[in-house]
């Protein structure tokens, strides 16, 4: 990583931002690592989680919101359990998450595609449909390959078990959780104008 | 009328790749007597892709279920799901903000005010039915399984919000295995992250994972895992085949329900328990049990052969 130089660099109007929309301090972090020792995904992080903390502290934006790291965050709350200072770090990933969202900056597309693909399953059929999730994901967002892979895989094994249905609970889903969705949509929305 | 009752939340996963776990559940709570009583028009807790989106949109969808149970007058929830539970948890948390519950209600039909507490079902069975009437209703004792309790990332976790067992350690399964009385190993990696949320979308990350989990279970001298969580189920038994191609491993560990487990130990059929949807195979380890009976006389020579 490069040296910086934190007077010009440091984005104060993105702490500010982060510390209002999460509740979290990351002043607290004092980088002992306990998060990042405990981390079972911090082979594949691009900046271990404790850095991506430094780096929250410091304001640098942009490396964090096109980070992997906040991708390849499982939510397993290892980190929250065992920080020191009791600050929620999976909670702090997840925060980052949906900056990253909203200012369209995603470095792990087929992370994030998947989680839409299975939310527009729940919207769609109200509990999660595997089998509509799956096709969502191949024909809504193009994972072609690896969902066919998948298939081929994964179907033999279900379907000799009895494990995999071809038609959701209901074939039209709850109204309401339906109205979740768009609600929330209306509810974006607004706050974007303000 | 059965002497507990509780609404239950089976969650989408055990209506489909789970059933297994839902339908030993159940045989179980039945043979506890145990009601279970299911909020009509339930729907998706939310699980991990809502919190990553959003956290008013991921109460919502945890909270329309927690107020279908909040119109039964029914105080506790119970889930075998960790993942759902976690949603619950934090639903329930997060509304103790008021402006964070009206955010939440303004997008539901109908209102939650917040007075349903949700339980796993493994501790409802560790704390309100406790070990000892499990112990009392053990029938059969299984002699060959060496059983590595996995319960998981989040079943104890964040430990703010599970306010149950322990989040490094935890040892509710442990302990109820042992009623059953199974030998059940010292298992280090009884918390650690299996990897299954990736399985779609970052394959070898997972598999690298599952690999640590099967390892670390084949390490404390392990012959079948018994897990709670469906995820991990999932992970651990339907990818062994495809990770001992990669590794040359030879891994053939049956990945099993803690409540088969607990089903089986009470007399329930194999086929009463979907014990033949898991994929590793566990006839084999389940062959020999023993009538408690004998175990407890000392007479630990004569096995019955299992029905099925």
């Amino acid at each position: 990583m490069d040296a910086l130089n934190l007077t010009e660099k440091t984005d104060w109007t993105f702490i500010e931002q982060f510390k209002k929309e999460s509740g979290d301090n990351p002043s607290l972090c004092y980088q002992c690592g306990n998060c990042t020792a405990g981390c079972p995904y911090t082979h594949y992080f691009d900046y271990p989680v404790s850095m991506i903390m430094r780096l929250l502290q410091t304001g640098q934006k942009e490396t964090i919101l096109n980070s992997k790291a906040i991708w390849l965050c499982a939510t397993c709350e290892t980190c929250t359990t065992r920080c020191p200072c009791e600050i929620d770090v999976a909670h702090v990933m997840d925060v980052l998450r949906h900056i990253a969202r909203r200012e369209n900056k995603v470095a792990e597309k087929g992370v994030k595609s998947f989680y839409d693909s299975f939310l527009k399953s729940v919207k769609l059929f109200s509990r999660m449909y595997e089998v509509g999730m799956i096709m969502i994901y191949m024909l809504r967002y193009g994972y072609m390959l690896s969902a066919a892979k998948l298939g081929m895989d994964i179907g033999p094994k279900f379907l000799t078990r009895g494990k995999l249905s071809f038609f959701p609970h209901e074939l039209m889903g709850n109204a309401e959780v339906a109205r979740i969705f768009k609600k929330y949509r209306k509810m974006e929305k607004e706050r974007a104008k303000k | 009328m059965a002497e507990k009752k509780y609404a239950y939340y089976s969650g989408c996963s055990q209506e489909t790749s789970s059933k297994e776990y839902d339908i030993s559940l159940r045989a179980v709570m039945k043979a506890l007597d145990v009601e279970l009583v299911e909020p009509e028009g339930w729907s998706c807790c939310g699980s991990t892709p809502a919190h990553t989106v959003n956290h008013v949109l991921a109460a919502a969808l945890a909270a329309r279920n927690l107020a279908l149970v909040e119109k039964m007058n029914m105080p506790v929830l119970t889930t075998p799901c960790p993942s759902c539970l976690t949603a619950f948890k934090e639903a329930n948390h997060r509304m103790e903000n008021d402006s964070f519950k009206k955010d939440v209600n303004s997008l539901l039909d109908n209102p939650y005010n917040g007075t349903v507490d949700a339980k796993s079902s493994l501790q409802i069975i560790y704390e309100d039915i406790g070990l000892e009437t499990i112990a009392s209703k053990v029938k059969y004792v299984f002699t060959e399984l060496k059983v590595a309790p996995y319960y998981g990332c989040i079943m104890n976790r964040p430990p703010a919000l599970a306010k149950f067992d322990d989040p490094e350690n935890p040892i509710a399964m442990d302990k109820i295995l042992s009623a059953l009385g199974l030998n059940v190993c010292d298992f280090a990696f009884k918390t650690e992250c299996c990897g299954a949320g990736y399985g779609y979308t970052k394959k070898d990350m997972m598999k690298e994972l599952t690999y640590k989990v099967l390892d670390m279970a084949r390490d404390a001298g392990a012959n079948c895992i018994a897990v709670a969580c469906p995820v991990c189920q999932m992970n651990l038994d339907l990818n062994q085949k495809e990770i001992n191609k990669d590794r040359g491993s030879d891994f053939n560990m049956p990945v099993i329900y803690f409540t088969q487990l607990m089903g089986l130990a009470f007399g329930c059929s194999p086929k009463e328990l979907a014990i033949k949807k898991l994929i590793v195979n566990p006839d084999k380890l389940l062959k020999n049990r023993m009538l408690k009976s004998e175990t407890d006389k000392g007479q630990d020579k004569e096995k019955l052969k299992a029905s099925a």
